[in-house]
């Protein structure tokens, strides 16, 4: 008998604020984090992405108490592991049933730096080290998992969780999907000609690339359905998939069919047909043919009178973050009955007519399905539905 | 949720200057170990688990080869030992030399198990997983990119550098050359951990998510390389070999 | 122009990675995309860093480099129009 996945927690930390509820509210008002950033150590030439306020990680982090040095990463990771914990004290980290999952792309990688290393052993780059000392600063008895998988890590890291909690393995799973912005980063995209002069524009007919942007979010996982959050609407993991596009390396397939692959798979473990989905996170990273591609996979999969946005333009391209925060976005619309608007969202420019938010309103959101897909030709999908509907 | 039990279908690991297909030294950079020079003879090579050589080729307890000292010419003499397994192969794929060193690390070794257990002629490209990990994610090509973004006045980042800066691009080459479109998987481990790939694997095939899977440890960085991957189905095959943690260990140990 | 195409042959042989491949087995005229070489859109971006690293020459748009980049022979032409 297959363990049902609900949702017992979650945290965003973003230039939008330290909590998820500031986030969401940030959204509503419709706050972008990505702004013009004039001459900074990430790039030659000014850019538009989106960057957290060191002084505020510090002020934060200081609260902790904590004396040990960690890395700028390593300080959100903390401060949001210790938010969504904080939200729910049924969840026991230092158990034996408790795993912690960490989706990340590229981690400490500001240390490769030389000028940048802040005195921490080149060694803190390898990703099992980080997770070494995020796994001991929780006193958690399990080596934690860590995903590293372009840009569907953060979506891959909720499905491995489902997955895990299905066999029981595991009670409880932290889920923490982390990437700070580093100028390693912001030059290999600019070398593909890939970042948005402006900021960036999502499935629009003038986008012309994506904005950057660094955060991290958690999402707790229990399979315990008596430790989900009091007076909250239960809100599971129905069903997740992965695929690969099998075409080129970088570019995405020219006909979705990789992405339509996880979509398909996905609401069919899910068992929820395409005319009950109620909303999509798209990816929409807002270069031409990510969106392009996406555009042809939602089609195909039946999906494109479903309200669709991308939370890009608010939280800029947070990698292997991006899965995690853009799914709690989901998950509190969610709660909120609420359909976030696509910032700096036009007028549709993908060759098929999706159904795209441009504004943000009200409407009865059930079941969201979150896709992503990323470099290596790789797509992911997963539908977070609500209890009250089964 | 069924518990069938898989099987190891064939297996290969590259590591200090020496190629093993199903646990047979097939090549060495000392001396070629086997007359292999075709894909026939690598599916002869694999072809029973009793009639493989038990003694391993003379040059195999040869003492290693002295080892170069910098970082770049270590880099330089493993990456000229992947060229000449390769050659010797004659694996002829043209995208092979646009690869950093952990793809062509990944794509040699992956053509060796599949020349030998072609999975693709067997399975639909969308059932079949590629499940792979490693300890150093992509940090060879990673300080190749960094070296090209710190000189300010010399600045040239490469994107056929930062293409690679991901070590899931490993299984998108293996996935384009095989066509093969199904679940697949990066996780970064310390060393690599049987009793999770295993059992992860499992869950994959005994769910129905993949009829069959591409699995195993692919790592290249600063003068060490090691690549063990090997094909999981529910059929034992003519290897015989029981897919489970301590076999893996054992494999991946270089233990017979 | 012969000793600029025979010096960008090699160039180009170098930044592309194409170590299978000598001068000679690439034509004047032949096209670099498609047929010919067989080069993709990573390959496209890498010429445009070749331009701007060797010849100081650079396109902010990649979708210019469809025309420039046709063959040695035009990528050679407008790199003697363009040097700076």
């Amino acid at each position: 008998m297959k363990l049902e996945t609900y949702i017992a927690a979650d945290n965003i930390i973003s230039p939008l604020g330290f909590t998820s509820e500031e986030n969401f509210e940030q959204l509503k008002n419709k706050k972008t984090g990505v702004q013009k950033i004039a001459s900074s150590p990430y790039s030659l030439q000014p850019i538009y992405a989106a960057l957290i306020d060191e002084k505020k990680i510090d002020t934060e982090f200081k609260k902790l108490n904590i004396s040990n040095p960690f890395t700028r990463l390593e300080k959100l990771m903390i401060l949001s592991i210790s938010a969504a914990l904080k939200q729910n004290q049924a969840i026991d980290i230092q158990s034996k049933k408790t795993l912690l999952i960490i989706s990340t792309t590229k981690g400490n990688i500001d240390l490769l730096d030389p000028a940048h290393t802040a005195g921490f052993d080149k060694k803190r780059v390898y990703l099992w080290e980080t997770a070494r000392v995020i796994q001991e600063q929780f006193k958690s008895p399990n080596k934690p998992l860590i995903i590293s998988n372009a840009c569907i890590s953060g979506v891959l890291g909720i499905i491995m969780a489902k997955r895990l909690l299905e066999c029981e393995t595991y009670e409880n799973i932290v889920v923490c999907g982390v990437d700070i912005l580093t100028e390693f980063v912001v030059s290999g995209f600019q070398s593909f000609k890939a970042v948005s002069a402006d900021i960036a524009k999502p499935y629009d007919e003038t986008r012309d690339g994506i904005s950057l942007g660094e955060g991290c979010g958690t999402l707790i996982f229990t399979n315990r359905k008596e430790r989900m959050q009091a007076n909250v609407t239960p809100i599971l993991v129905k069903g997740g998939a992965i695929s690969n596009d099998a075409n080129h390396i970088s570019g995405p397939s020219r006909t979705g069919d990789g992405l339509l692959l996880a979509i398909e798979k996905t609401l069919r473990e899910a068992q929820v047909p395409a005319s009950a989905v109620d909303y999509i996170s798209g990816h929409g990273t807002a270069t031409l043919f990510n969106d392009e591609m996406e555009a042809l996979a939602i089609t195909d999969a039946k999906l494109a009178s479903v309200p669709m946005n991308s939370l890009k333009s608010y939280f800029g391209h947070t990698l292997g973050a991006a899965g995690v925060i853009e799914s709690i976005v989901g998950i509190h619309s969610m709660h909120t009955n609420t359909l976030i608007g696509t910032y700096h969202f036009n007028k549709l420019g993908v060759s098929k007519p999706i159904n795209i938010l441009k504004t943000t309103q009200q409407a009865n959101v059930n079941t969201c399905l979150k896709t992503a897909a990323g470099f290596g030709g790789c797509n992911a999908a997963v539908l977070f539905q609500k209890q009250a509907v089964l | 949720m069924s518990q069938e039990q898989t099987y190891i279908t064939s297996f290969c690991s590259l590591q200090s200057g020496q190629v093993n297909i199903n646990h047979s030294l097939a090549f060495s950079e000392e001396k070629i170990a086997s007359p292999a020079s075709s894909a026939e003879a690598i599916a002869n090579e694999g072809s029973s688990a009793e009639a493989l050589p038990k003694e391993r080729a003379s040059s195999a307890e040869a003492l290693p080869k002295e080892r170069a000292s910098s970082a770049e010419a270590l880099a330089k003499e493993d990456s000229d030992f992947l060229k000449s397994v390769y050659k010797h192969y004659q694996l002829n794929y043209p995208k092979f030399y646009k690869m950093d060193n952990l793809c062509k690390l990944a794509f040699i070794t992956s053509e060796l198990i599949l020349k030998n257990n072609p999975l693709s002629e067997k399975y639909k490209a969308e059932d079949i997983a590629i499940v792979i990990s490693n300890s150093a994610s992509s940090m060879d090509i990673d300080q190749e990119h960094q070296r090209t973004i710190s000189d300010k006045n010399n600045y040239f980042p490469s994107p056929s550098a930062f293409v690679y800066t991901l070590p899931n691009i490993l299984i998108a080459e293996i996935a384009i050359k095989n066509s093969i479109k199904g679940e697949n998987a990066f996780f970064i481990f310390d060393t690599f951990d049987s009793t999770f790939m295993s059992e992860y694997v499992n869950s994959l095939i005994n769910t129905g998510k993949a009829t069959c899977c591409i699995a195993g440890w692919v790592d290249f960085y600063e003068g060490n390389y090691h690549a063990f991957l090997y094909t999981v189905e529910k059929q034992p095959g003519i290897l015989n070999r029981k897919h489970a943690p301590k076999e893996l260990e054992k494999l991946f140990l270089h233990q017979s | 122009m012969n000793e600029l195409i025979d010096q960008l042959k090699g160039e180009i042989i170098e930044q592309l990675n194409l170590e299978d491949i000598k001068k000679e087995d690439i034509k004047n005229d032949a096209p670099l995309f498609g047929e010919g070489l067989g080069l993709d859109s990573i390959d496209a971006l890498e010429l445009i860093v070749l331009l701007e690293k060797n010849y100081g020459i650079k396109i902010a748009n990649p979708a210019d480099g469809k025309k420039i980049f046709q063959s040695v022979g035009t990528m050679a032409q407008f790199i003697q129009d363009n040097k700076k």
